[in-house]
């Protein structure tokens, strides 16, 4: 039996809060925390497979020209080396994200420094590493352009234009017209990108870390030119993934064809080295900024134009401007992205591609407005807020970002009036504050779920969803235990497994709101068959604990289904609502920052976000990616960047040692307030996604919070101390 | 990685044996060498363990403390003895890496610890240091992290770490053991070399010869600083670091000990500031005269330029916090 809903209408019923188990919202553990913590959770490079052999990539050394030969002689007398793979199923970039088909196959075509070639075969991983490093290659290098100020951009199709906004700008009480730059990011995923493949001659079963398995077995299918049906795919678990597990990667195809080919097992591990190198990178943009605004504050124009880059061919431009299109008012509005064609390795997304880094440079901006202007930032954005889409007029279908910048204001201590940079010192640090609002747009994607309520009375829920270490697992088993009156352990949530009925994977934001309501829609599904049983209608039942209650007599839920186990699919598709509403989770950053005034360090010594993103489905998980965006705020805003070398185009920084994420110390305490609402349009239980909002303008605060602490205005992330040293006045 | 043979050595004299031999290398904590080996930056053919040479203790001697090369970091910088007398030391070493790295780190591996150059530490890439002659790719590359002095132009990368800043400062000397038992002692100060012609060579140690303890002088008080500055706050290498102790008695500077890190091949120590300081009374003018000296022949490549204002202020930063003023 399958339950389908395409949704069409906003749903205000709020089923959930009718329901009577009360563990909906609840911080609950995760059920596989444990497993996690205790290293018992099998990744998928960890499965124990009877004569696997590993396979290690070999990667180019030039960023772009032909391979002319490969002499697989060179190592192919080496110790433990099985074969030397370079065929055409194999893909030289990863796919996007929902690409839902095979990337680019050349490999022997180079475009980006450390693009890979071919894949070594060996019995143990140290003779397949050093045969890597041994095998002969030649190329044909050719020019290339590695830096994006040194191409001319092409602009994308779809930018906004309406009004005009040089004329507003020359109209206004106080403009600013700020060019930001942001440099590029990596996912930095703790688990490096990994695949197990085994080949029965029929059958490709692969284990592979991977964040979305129903476009991703489309992809390997075309990659491999198979039938979707000959392949499964299994990811329960997948450590970190923020974007750069979101399309099928190199490893993936090459471990299956080289199990093809050799009929053996095969894994592949990328090195840390690699998973930088190869995978995908979040783009450096360079983002004009212009506001113009009427002494009053209300803003009369805006505009937003980055230049972000990419490879050629690759459809892909971070989506810098997306959240500046609706957030906030004014009548002339321009709009632009431009893709500069260099390179370096593929670009797409990391988490909240767009706002990531597009929100830090509006917030900045509008701070420096604000201050022109003289009207306090959090009030100047407040008399900003617009009734409707300030162009198409569409409705939003919730917003709490006023509620998020006033209660956040609050809970921070946030001092109004007039903000003097340079006015507290504590011994050789200078201290700060700045605010900035988040936005991030949501997003759902077509999902169905197996619930299955079995004869003893528990439920089982199944898909082929990923859980990214988010918390998938737990909100299924509260979403499916609120609507069948179940404790979470009564029920057992199957993920990762494409067996299973298709998920809309997770990214995005989209996982918990898609496939949540899939999961619902199942489960209201059972609740009416349970009624038709019971012979009363589905709005008279009430299901706590195991027990069915009726209104007139309550049994045992086991009972009722008498050995008869009800088993629905849940089917969700996106519908009308997405047009006909804005959606967008909405919030804003506090923080309060420390700069030395010798050397330009700067600490974040506390930090507030409040955020409003529909239901809380779960309110530990939920606030824990609340804190891990505000994690990659601190990163973003202080120290994350890839440096790219300028005569070869090789990355430089490809580790976790100079790749520099936030450290344990450099994390304050963390303040979280969930600002809960319903909201009807983002989905079937009215939540909204919350996983990328946390990172999605908290640079910006951090960014205003030095220029209030030490007088140092800067328009490039990360904030390092030599950029500090020489902005800060004397 | 490349195959290799392992043998282990119980006393200094077999160790030194082993290595005098090509291709061998020591390894202590291996927490620099294996990360190199995993890359083939190093490729060994034997390794020399040189864990069960029962040399870890801290004790006193004549006139200092004598630490055995196998005393791990966490060691050095948890002893009373350091903690009091020497904390410049302590501080250091707990500024640096990270407590599991630190657990396993070893003395002499410290200081035998390889350059953070991106260029060194990929093989696909010229690099002097590793492979002689194929250019330095820092020069015209990134180079954020690369030295402002004692560089030359076949290399301009850094020694990288803390703990041999303090030890520069402290004057401390390093024991060092050869083929034949020749031993020999050799200030930290000069173990570590500049580049010219031969940037291969990070330090003085002839074929075989290992560290075998490194000896701290008297006591000497003072207030002791050590300085790191870096983006973020742990797990780092330092951006610049300044190693200080400093004395002020009647007012006037008697005792002016600095050592600079991460700007140079080596630790950076500089007579002439100690020169210009001792015997004058505490001032600002004075420490950005001293500032001043210290960087008169310091030249970036672009990327690293910042680190001579840095350095500039980190040291006038250090002075004042010194000497409270
Ligand atoms: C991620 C990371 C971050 C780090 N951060 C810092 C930091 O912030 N500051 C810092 O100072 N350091 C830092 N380190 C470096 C760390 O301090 C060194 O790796 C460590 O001190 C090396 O000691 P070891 O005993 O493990 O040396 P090994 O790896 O065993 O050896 C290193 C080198 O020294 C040689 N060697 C070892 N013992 C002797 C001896 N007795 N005589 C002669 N030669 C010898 C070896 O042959 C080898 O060439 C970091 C390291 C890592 C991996």
């Amino acid at each position: 039996m399958t339950a389908h809903m395409k949704h069409d209408q906003p749903d205000e019923r709020n089923v959930l809060d009718h329901m009577a188990q009360g563990i909906i919202g609840k911080s609950l553990d995760r059920p596989e925390g444990l497993l996690k913590v205790s290293g018992t959770a099998t990744y998928a490079a960890e499965y124990v497979i009877d004569g696997c052999l590993e396979g290690v990539i070999v990667t180019s050394t030039c960023a772009r020209g032909k391979v002319t030969s490969i002499d697989k002689q060179s190592v192919m007398s080496m110790p433990g080396v099985v074969d030397v793979i370079n065929e055409p199923r194999m893909i030289a970039r990863p796919a996007q994200g929902t690409a839902n088909e095979a990337p680019e196959h050349k490999v022997g075509e180079i475009h980006y420094w450390g693009q890979p070639v071919a894949l070594v075969v060996a019995e143990t991983i140290e003779q397949a590493r050093d045969a890597a490093k041994n095998l002969v290659i030649e190329y044909a290098p050719a020019l290339a352009e590695f830096n994006p100020e040194d191409v001319v951009p092409e602009p994308q199709p779809d930018g906004t234009n309406e009004g005009d906004l040089n004329q507003a700008m020359e109209g206004a009480d106080q403009c600013v017209d700020l060019t930001f730059t942001t440099e590029g990011h990596a996912s930095a995923a703790m688990e490096p990108h990994a695949a197990i493949a085994q080949w029965d001659g029929k059958m490709l079963t692969v284990h592979a870390s991977l964040q979305m398995l129903n476009y991703n077995i489309a992809e390997l299918a075309d990659a491999l030119k198979l039938k979707q049906s000959q392949i499964r795919l299994i990811s329960r678990y997948v450590g970190g993934g923020f974007g750069s597990k979101l399309g099928i990667s190199e490893e993936v195809v090459a471990a299956s064809v080289a199990a093809m080919v050799l009929d053996r097992p095969v894994r592949v591990v990328m090195s840390r080295q690699q998973v930088f190198q190869t995978i995908m990178r979040r783009s450096e943009t360079r983002q004009r900024v212009r506001l113009s605004a009427k002494a009053d504050g209300t803003f009369t124009g805006i505009g937003h134009e980055a230049v972000v880059s990419n490879l050629p061919g690759e459809e892909f431009a971070e989506p810098v401007t997306q959240s500046t299109d609706f957030l906030y008012a004014g009548d002339n509005r321009i709009m632009q992205i431009a893709v500069a064609r260099i390179h370096r390795m593929t670009a797409g997304s990391v988490r909240a591609p767009g706002e990531a880094v597009g929100m830090p440079a509006l917030e900045a901006a509008i701070d420096e407005l604000a201050e022109k202007l003289g009207i306090d930032p959090i009030e100047l954005r407040l008399r900003n807020l617009p009734d409707k889409h300030p162009v198409e007029g569409t409705p939003y279908s919730s917003r709490k970002l006023a509620e998020c910048l006033t209660q956040g204001a609050k809970s921070f201590g946030w001092k109004k009036g007039k903000r003097t940079p340079r006015s507290r010192r504590e011994g050789e640090w200078w201290i700060g504050t700045g605010v900035a609002s988040a936005a991030r747009v949501h997003n759902v994607g077509e999902a169905k779920a197996r619930v299955t309520l079995r004869d003893d009375g528990t439920a089982l829920v199944e898909t082929d969803m990923t859980d990214i270490g988010t918390g998938t697992y737990a909100i299924l088993g509260q979403i499916a235990g609120e609507m069948l009156g179940l404790n979470p352990d009564a029920v057992d949530v199957q993920l990762g497994d494409t067996k299973h009925p298709r998920g809309p994977g997770s990214g995005g934001s989209w996982g918990a709101a898609s496939i949540g309501s899939a999961v619902f829609l199942a489960c209201e599904a059972i609740r009416k068959e349970l009624a038709g049983r019971a012979k009363v209608k589905a709005e008279k039942l009430t299901l706590k604990d195991g027990q069915i209650g009726t209104g007139k007599f309550s049994l045992p839920l086991t009972e009722l289904i008498g050995g008869k186990s009800i088993s629905v699919i849940g089917h969700y598709e996106p519908g009308a609502v997405e047009k006909n509403f804005v959606a967008s989770g909405y919030g804003a950053f506090f923080a309060e920052v420390a700069v030395n005034h010798w050397t330009g360090e700067t600490r974040v010594r506390r930090m507030t976000g409040a955020f409003g993103f529909g239901r809380v489905l779960n309110a530990k998980t939920a606030r824990s990616q609340c804190i891990g965006g505000m994690v990659w705020c601190i990163g973003s805003a202080l120290t994350e960047a890839l440096h790219f070398d300028p005569n070869d185009g090789h990355l430089v920084n490809c580790d976790l040692a100079e790749y520099h994420v936030p450290v344990h110390r450099d994390i304050p305490d963390l303040d979280v307030i969930m600002v809960e609402e319903r909201d009807p349009v983002a989905s079937l239980i009215q939540a909204k996604g919350i996983g990328e909002l946390g990172m999605c303008g908290g640079a910006g605060a951090i960014a205003n919070a030095i220029y209030n602490a030490c007088g140092a205005r800067m328009h490039a992330f990360p904030m390092t101390p030599d950029k500090v040293l020489s902005a800060m006045p004397d | 990685m490349k195959n290799f043979e392992y043998a282990g050595a119980d006393t200094v004299e077999r160790a030194t044996m082993l290595c005098a031999e090509n291709g061998t290398k020591a390894i202590a904590g291996g927490t620099n060498l294996i990360d190199l080996m995993k890359l083939q930056v190093e490729t060994p053919a034997r390794l020399v363990d040189l864990n069960s040479i029962d040399d870890r203790r801290i004790e006193e001697e004549e006139g200092g403390l004598r630490i055995g090369a196998l005393a791990s970091n966490t060691a050095v910088a948890v002893d009373q003895r350091i903690r009091s007398d020497y904390p410049v030391l302590a501080k250091a070493i707990l500024a640096g890496a990270t407590q599991q790295l630190r657990n396993k780190a070893s003395v002499g591996g410290n200081l035998g610890q390889r350059t953070r150059c991106f260029y060194f530490t990929n093989i696909d890439q010229p690099c002097n240091k590793r492979d002689p002659g194929s250019g330095c790719g820092a020069l015209t590359g990134v180079a954020r992290i690369h030295a402002i002095l004692g560089a030359s132009r076949h290399c301009i990368a850094t020694y990288p770490g803390d703990m041999a800043v303090a030890m520069a400062a402290l004057d401390a000397q390093v024991e060092l053991s050869g083929l034949a038992n020749k031993s020999r002692m050799v200030a930290v100060r000069d173990f570590h070399r500049c580049p010219g012609y031969t940037p291969e060579l990070d330090n003085i140690l002839e074929p075989g010869e290992l560290v075998v303890a490194v000896h701290l002088p008297a006591p000497v008080g003072g207030t002791q600083l050590y300085r790191k500055v870096r983006e973020r706050s742990s797990y780092a290498f330092a951006l610049c670091s300044v190693a200080a102790i400093v004395d002020v008695k009647r007012g006037k500077i008697a005792r002016a000990d600095l050592a600079f890190g991460s700007i140079a091949p080596k630790p950076w120590v500089d007579q002439r500031l100690t020169q210009l300081l001792v015997g004058e009374k505490p001032n600002m003018a004075l420490f950005e005269k001293a500032a001043d000296i210290l960087v008169d022949g310091a030249r970036g490549v672009g990327d690293n330029d910042y680190k001579i204002p840095l350095v500039r202020r980190t040291l006038i930063a250090t002075l004042c916090e010194a000497t409270e003023i």
